[in-house]
């Protein structure tokens, strides 16, 4: 491998890490929260990749239809906790079967809606096209380094959020013992709800955002809600950082090994998933049980 | 907009598969659950929900997975009635490969539309499958239509491995018939066929005759690189671009085959060598939009040559702007958009007429259904729809069948696969602004081992990620 390729690989790890990372995110939050496993999040990420295309292509502003896919993800969302979710709350099993039915049925209506094309995204043009990067005098796709850039201010975001605001300590502390939350007087049902429309809405983001990057077609929602599973086993459910060192280890291995041993890349993220669960079965930043 | 009055049934079925998939998920979703549940989480609980071999929290799971199955198929219906013939179609109806479904099914029903749904007095009734490209889930559904379903024909499946997997699975049930939908991997008639499973369609090696011809000497193309994913049709499609372009002098810089259903390909353009001419692609559906994208964004230098699916009409739609970078891309197959031949013009006006809904041409997979089920159904006409005697008359029939379908005549060869017409094509900008595979050459009824000797051919071996290569051609056939 030459040094240009090793840089190249690198890159496109760290800005595919970027879009599992935002994938991943509204998922393990979710969890860390509520102990849902919401196996609906893939759904909501095509869900919200669809609907940012059509709004998209309606107005013919890329950044209109990200928000339009976020808010649209996030009712939707909100929408799925309160009227299926909250009556089961607490029941583990049952909630993830119930957002499993939801990703069979949405996936479904879905391809009855937008067929089986595959969509994808204009992104305006300052963030399109080929960059030069100085120093290395490499070039590279813009828009996978506005990508890298919007994971991490997202990333910054949700680290000061939950560390800096009076919103973000309530969250750790339920996410600690809810039930004393929930005795202090703070309306731990208002904070669930809200908690999942934005890890949802954070979904159907990504849906543009990485919509844009590859493509949205049927069959893209397993795929990330794999991607993210992966992702939080490795990286421990509920963890924020957790989330991102282990979006950077995925999708750094998924890449090295596409370009050394394209064969085999499949079966290289499992691998490193096994690793992870013998060596420390609660993941990488989670807590032991 | 969907063609498909069985979605709803399929949906159900498709949640019966899930649910297999489902046992697999919960177990490991659970265990993470009582793992991180810091009070429920009994020392004994987490292990034996997250171990897959703990028998007592694995055996629930999987009476669960089977007991709906079961449970249903009374309600699956049905027998064939009396004075009706019941085929079932295997085709990807969900997923990435989805709309290729959807291609396959509207070939089966214009097929069905043109014997007015009725043969020797029996009505046709069609009962669709939902596969996902795996050769396990097609084996399981064929099987599924069979003995719950109680089809008399199977029409499918899609893609290579499946067609592979039906073929073995054909063997095992000789008092059936099978013909092929578009599952092109050669090894399906050539090598170990089956005596009830017939292909009307061509293979992925017959699909690429002229193209190396074509590239190297009109494009001038002399050294490429090779980019498939990894199974058995793509296989088909590098071997029958090689089979030509290494005779004539061409080489092969690398090859690169990836999982299917890679979406980020930008470390594999990375790693291309530079010194190459042109990349041969063969990526469908998806995949192939994905590369392309990628393909572009990175600057590629390289010129491109498409595989059948590369460039198959269901990538030339896809939404959004891939358009400016697959015009004029070299390709081949066994259908081409404006080929001018009065029985294909007919045959594509049938198909706008019947679906307003569908694509602006045709694409190769209603094609491959079409001329399946088509042959098919003249082989039901011969007999009169008798299925009698472990339908061993039909068989008989179908071996002979010939016709001329909407790209020319059609015929079969000892083992039961089809000799038909292939077409070089180039993507096109027509004036209506949609592109479509123009057509460049007609390579006229192309066997299946592209007319080289058999006994050479044969001694190549199986198609493989690392079989043929040039010098193996070179020495086989000379250069």
């Amino acid at each position: 491998m030459t040094w240009t390729q090793f840089i190249t690989v690198t890159l496109n790890g760290l800005t595919l890490a970027a879009l599992y990372f935002l994938v991943a995110v509204g998922f393990t939050l979710i969890f860390g929260l509520m102990r849902v496993v919401n196996l609906a999040h893939g759904s909501l990420y095509l869900f919200g990749g669809y609907v940012g295309w059509a709004a998209a292509e309606r107005s013919g502003n890329w950044i209109l239809g990200a928000v339009t896919a976020a808010a649209v993800a996030a009712v939707t969302g909100l929408a799925l906790q309160q009227a299926l979710l909250r009556p089961i709350q607490g029941q583990d099993l049952r909630e993830a079967l119930v957002t499993i039915g939801v990703s069979i049925v949405a996936a479904d209506l879905m391809l009855a809606q937008w067929g089986g094309f595959t969509y994808g995204f204009s992104p305006p043009r300052s963030i399109s096209g080929g960059a030069r990067l100085p120093v290395l005098d490499i070039g590279y796709p813009k828009y996978r380094l506005f990508l890298l850039a919007f994971a991490v201010f997202v990333g910054l975001a949700l680290w000061l959020l939950l560390t800096r605001t009076r919103l973000g300590i309530t969250i750790r502390a339920a996410i600690d013992d809810r039930d004393m939350v929930s005795a202090v007087g703070i309306n731990v049902q208002r904070l669930f709800a809200l908690m999942f429309a934005f890890g949802a809405g954070l979904a159907g983001l990504a849906g543009v955002i990485g919509g844009s990057a590859f493509s949205i077609a049927s069959g893209e929602d397993a795929r990330y809600l794999l991607a993210s599973l992966i992702v939080v086993i490795i990286g421990g459910m509920g963890s924020l950082p957790g989330t991102a060192v282990a979006s950077l280890l995925v999708a750094l291995v998924e890449q090295y090994s596409l370009a050394l041993f394209p064969t085999y890349a499949a079966i290289v993220s499992f691998l490193l998933m096994v690793v992870v669960l013998a060596l420390r079965p609660q993941g990488l930043f989670g807590r032991p049980a | 907009m969907l063609d498909g009055g069985n979605r709803k049934r399929l949906s159900r079925r498709e949640l019966l598969r899930r649910a297999g998939l489902l046992g697999l998920v919960v177990p490991v979703a659970s265990g993470l659950l009582a793992a991180c549940a810091r009070e429920e989480a009994t020392p004994t609980a987490a292990p034996s929900a997250a171990s897959p071999t703990a028998a007592p929290a694995a055996t629930p799971t999987t009476v669960a997975a089977q007991t709906p199955a079961a449970a249903a198929s009374p309600t699956v219906t049905v027998g064939p009635a009396a004075g009706e013939i019941v085929i079932g179609v295997l085709a990807t109806l969900e997923g990435a490969f989805a709309l290729f479904g959807d291609e396959g099914v509207r070939g089966v029903e214009m097929a069905i539309a043109e014997f007015g749904g009725e043969i020797g007095g029996k009505k046709l009734r069609i009962v669709k499958e939902s596969t996902d490209a795996t050769p396990q889930v097609a084996r399981e559904k064929a099987r599924k239509l069979i003995e719950q379903a109680r089809v008399d024909l199977i029409v499918g499946p899609l893609s290579g491995d499946e067609g592979l997997a039906i073929r073995d699975y054909a063997k095992t049930v000789p008092d059936k018939t099978f013909v092929n939908g578009t599952s092109a991997a050669q090894d399906t008639t050539l090598r170990d066929p089956a005596p009830n499973f017939f292909r009307f369609s061509t293979d992925g090696v017959q699909w690429m005759a002229g193209l190396g011809t074509y590239c190297y000497q009109e494009k001038g193309y002399r050294r490429v690189a090779t980019l498939g994913e990894d199974y058995s049709y793509p296989y088909s499609q590098v071997a029958g671009f090689l089979l030509e372009f290494c005779r004539l002098g061409g080489e092969v810089a690398a090859q690169f085959w990836v999982p299917i259903g890679t979406r980020d390909y930008s470390s594999v353009i990375g790693s291309m060598p530079t010194d190459i001419d042109a990349i041969y692609v063969i990526l469908g559906g998806s995949d192939a939009v994905n590369f392309l994208q990628a393909y572009a964004d990175f600057g590629g230098q390289a010129a491109l040559i498409g595989g059948s699916s590369t460039i198959d009409q269901n990538v030339l739609e896809a939404k959004g702007n891939i358009r400016q970078r697959v015009i004029g891309i070299p390709g081949a197959g066994p259908v081409a958009a404006d080929n001018p031949d009065p029985a294909w013009q007919a045959w594509v006006k049938a198909y706008k007429e019947q679906f307003p809904q569908g694509l602006t041409t045709p694409s190769l997979f209603a094609w491959g259904y079409y001329v399946n089920a088509k042959g098919l159904l003249l082989g039901l006409r011969e007999v009169n729809g008798d299925l009698s005697d472990g339908q061993k008359k039909l068989q008989a029939a179908l071996a002979k069948v010939e016709f001329d379908g909407p790209t020319g005549h059609i015929k079969l060869d000892k083992n039961r696969q089809a000799i038909a017409n292939n077409y070089v094509t180039e993507v096109a900008e027509g004036p209506d602004g949609n592109l479509y595979n123009k057509l460049v050459k007609v390579v006229e009824g192309v066997n299946q081992t592209l007319g080289l000797p058999e006994e050479q051919y044969l001694a190549l071996g199986s198609f493989t990620r690392d079989n043929p290569k040039c010098e193996d051609i070179h020495r086989a056939f000379g250069s």
